[in-house]
């Protein structure tokens, strides 16, 4: 086991490696000249100097590669071309209300769409199925941000029970974060319930055509006890893979949600930061991402023996 | 030489031997409707230059933000520009980027997944990348491509299609993975056949009913996509009007006009979910085991 986590931990150094090559390339071998694409139209040529100075455009490519993984390896993650502070201090401000919305997104998600998939499979071709599988249809064709304003317009504008936009931390009290938060986890919910309904729903079916599912009803154990117990463990495994890729589908949505909802947040960060064309913080915030998808990742394979025993590393 | 009847039979037959249905088949009453919907959305887009009653660009400061009449079929926006014109004109550009960045990317990745399916060497570093790219969220990655390109129709496709290869890479490996241990494909090496005839001749006809599946897909979520990227203000210029950026650009008026985010936001919806319902439909189709899995 040990061993298979130190595995599993050493196979993403290259993949995070190769992320970072590619984040630094990203701007180096876009056509033009990487100052003027970031400064813009109007840029003088002694903002253009500033900016090759400060990124240290100048340099050779391998020796500016070099000068910035010594600085991501002490944790120095640079400073922004904008407002001069530190992005690893911006990024720290802002993670909190990103964290507290993922975290009630997800608790939402599994706690809604795993019932909802092991009922459609249960009721298999029924009405209580079709409803199921409608819902998650329709929840990968709306975008996300349509989803919020219509969220917006029933909830907070025509019904008033919730602010329409902001963010107040749990620490000013749970009713006015709960008030703030619910709506736009809702908002980002839908996508992840649709995608994880549809595999529990199908990793459901596979499973209670099995011959101990027969069993456990001919000898009488109570129906909740074989769905959630011998069939859903047994079906775990794809649920939880699903759970763990549909983690960018859920960053992907933190960014747009933040938007529509103005939330203070590391989406809106990043996205004011790309439009910005502010390098320095976009590097840093593709290479968090990926990391946290790479690091979601990782915990979900690890977990897989918790749920079937039968997986021995 | 020995003919392998498999192997002899044209892309043409290939494709529609695919979609004739095996027997005991049948087709639903819903992905009936869900092509009806697309043909009819893709012809009111499509022909949308002949019908609609103004120019989708023309300002009009004496009728800014009229609500429906019957001068302005669905209102105006705060420019006094139609909103029935401008949505069904923005169909084009939408429809347009949503099959350019599918054809785009079933290209590029079947080349790349053929080549990492069959080259042992080129497997390991080409899945390694393919693996680092998925593991960038598709939507920042697709607007740092657009703001460091510039908000042009082929950036944006780029930008759409630069996610999405992965997948299709990983698709068409794991197919000729599989294909390549085939007794046809052995002989085929062992006779001596070119690397060029077994890649395109013997192992890419399997990939095919995969791709289709997976192309339409790709299509649904590049709809999709552009209007999140034109939400966030990294899409095509306003200019060129496409469903996400008259969503956009109705965000601010959302409480006074809703409308200029309904109506792009229904057809776009409607327009992703027959897509999506008829990619499911093909999948069953294409593949009997999928079907049993998913009941």
């Amino acid at each position: 086991m040990f061993v298979y986590i130190l595995k599993r931990v050493l196979a993403t150094i290259p993949v995070m490696l190769i992320v970072a090559i590619f984040v630094f390339l990203l701007l180096r071998l876009t056509p033009g000249d990487p100052a003027a694409i970031l400064a813009g139209d109007a840029a003088t040529p002694a903002q253009l100097d500033r900016i090759r100075e400060r990124l240290g455009l100048n340099d050779p490519l391998l020796t500016q590669f070099f000068t910035w993984m010594g600085q991501l390896a002490r944790g120095d993650l640079g400073v922004s071309l904008l407002s001069n502070t530190s992005v690893a201090g911006m990024v720290a401000d802002r993670l909190g209300p990103t964290i507290n919305i993922a975290l009630m997104t997800i608790v939402i998600s599994v706690a809604l769409a795993v019932p909802m998939g092991v009922i459609a499979a249960w009721r298999h071709r029924t009405w209580v199925d079709f409803l199921v599988m409608s819902f998650s249809v329709l929840g990968f064709s709306v975008p996300v941000f349509v989803i919020g304003y219509i969220l917006i317009q029933i909830f907070a504008i025509e019904l008033r029970w919730v602010p329409v936009q902001g963010y107040k931390d749990p620490s000013e009290g749970f009713g006015a974060f709960f008030s703030r938060a619910i709506l736009p986890s809702l908002t980002l919910a839908t996508i992840y319930i649709a995608l994880i309904a549809r595999m529990t729903r199908a990793s459901m079916l596979e499973v209670l055509g099995e011959d101990y599912i027969r069993t456990a009803r001919a000898k009488g154990v109570r129906e909740n006890v074989v769905l959630f117990r011998h069939a859903l463990r047994n079906a775990a495994v794809p649920i939880l893979t699903i759970i763990g890729t549909g983690f960018a589908l859920l960053i992907s949505g933190v960014v747009v949600t933040e938007s529509v909802f103005n939330i203070p947040g590391i989406g809106r960060l990043t996205v004011d930061a790309i439009l910005a064309r502010d390098y320095p913080v976009i590097q840093a915030m593709i290479l968090l991402t990926a990391g946290i998808y790479v690091f979601v990742n990782l915990l979900v394979d690890v977990s897989y023996s918790l749920f079937d025993p039968r997986i021995r590393y | 030489m020995t003919e392998f009847p498999h192997a002899r039979r044209s892309a043409f037959q290939v494709l529609t031997g695919l979609f004739s249905l095996p027997p005991g088949a049948r087709v639903g009453i819903g992905p009936v409707i869900a092509a009806a919907i697309l043909v009819i959305i893709v012809l009111a887009s499509v022909m949308a230059p002949l019908y609609v009653p103004y120019d989708p660009l023309a300002m009009n400061a004496m009728a800014r933000l009229k609500p429906p009449s019957e001068e302005f079929l669905l209102g105006t926006d705060p420019y006094g520009r139609d909103t029935f014109s401008r949505v069904m004109t923005g169909g084009r550009v939408s429809l347009l980027i949503g099959v350019g960045a599918a054809l785009v990317s079933v290209t590029v990745g079947l080349f790349i997944g053929l080549v990492a399916g069959f080259f042992r060497a080129a497997d390991s570093v080409i899945m390694r990348i393919m693996d680092s790219l998925m593991a960038i969220p598709a939507i920042l990655l697709a607007i740092a491509l657009v703001a460091l390109n510039g908000p042009s129709l082929g950036s944006v496709i780029i930008a759409i299609t630069v996610p999405e290869i992965p997948r299709v890479v990983r698709l068409v490996r794991s197919v000729v993975l599989s294909a390549r241990e085939e007794p046809y494909v052995e002989a085929a090496i062992a006779l001596g056949s070119s690397m060029p005839k077994i890649l395109i001749q013997h192992l890419m006809p399997n990939t095919l009913a995969p791709l289709i599946v997976q192309g339409t897909y790709i299509c649904a979520s590049a709809i999709l996509i552009e209007a999140i990227l034109s939400f966030l203000g990294a899409g095509v210029s306003t200019e060129i009007p496409t469903w996400g950026n008259i969503m956009a650009e109705g965000r601010t008026y959302f409480q006074i006009k809703p409308g200029l985010i309904f109506w792009p936001g229904l057809l776009l919806s409607l327009c992703i979910l027959a897509i999506n319902l008829l990619g499911d439909t093909a999948r069953d189709l294409l593949d009997p085991r999928m079907k049993k899995r998913e009941g």
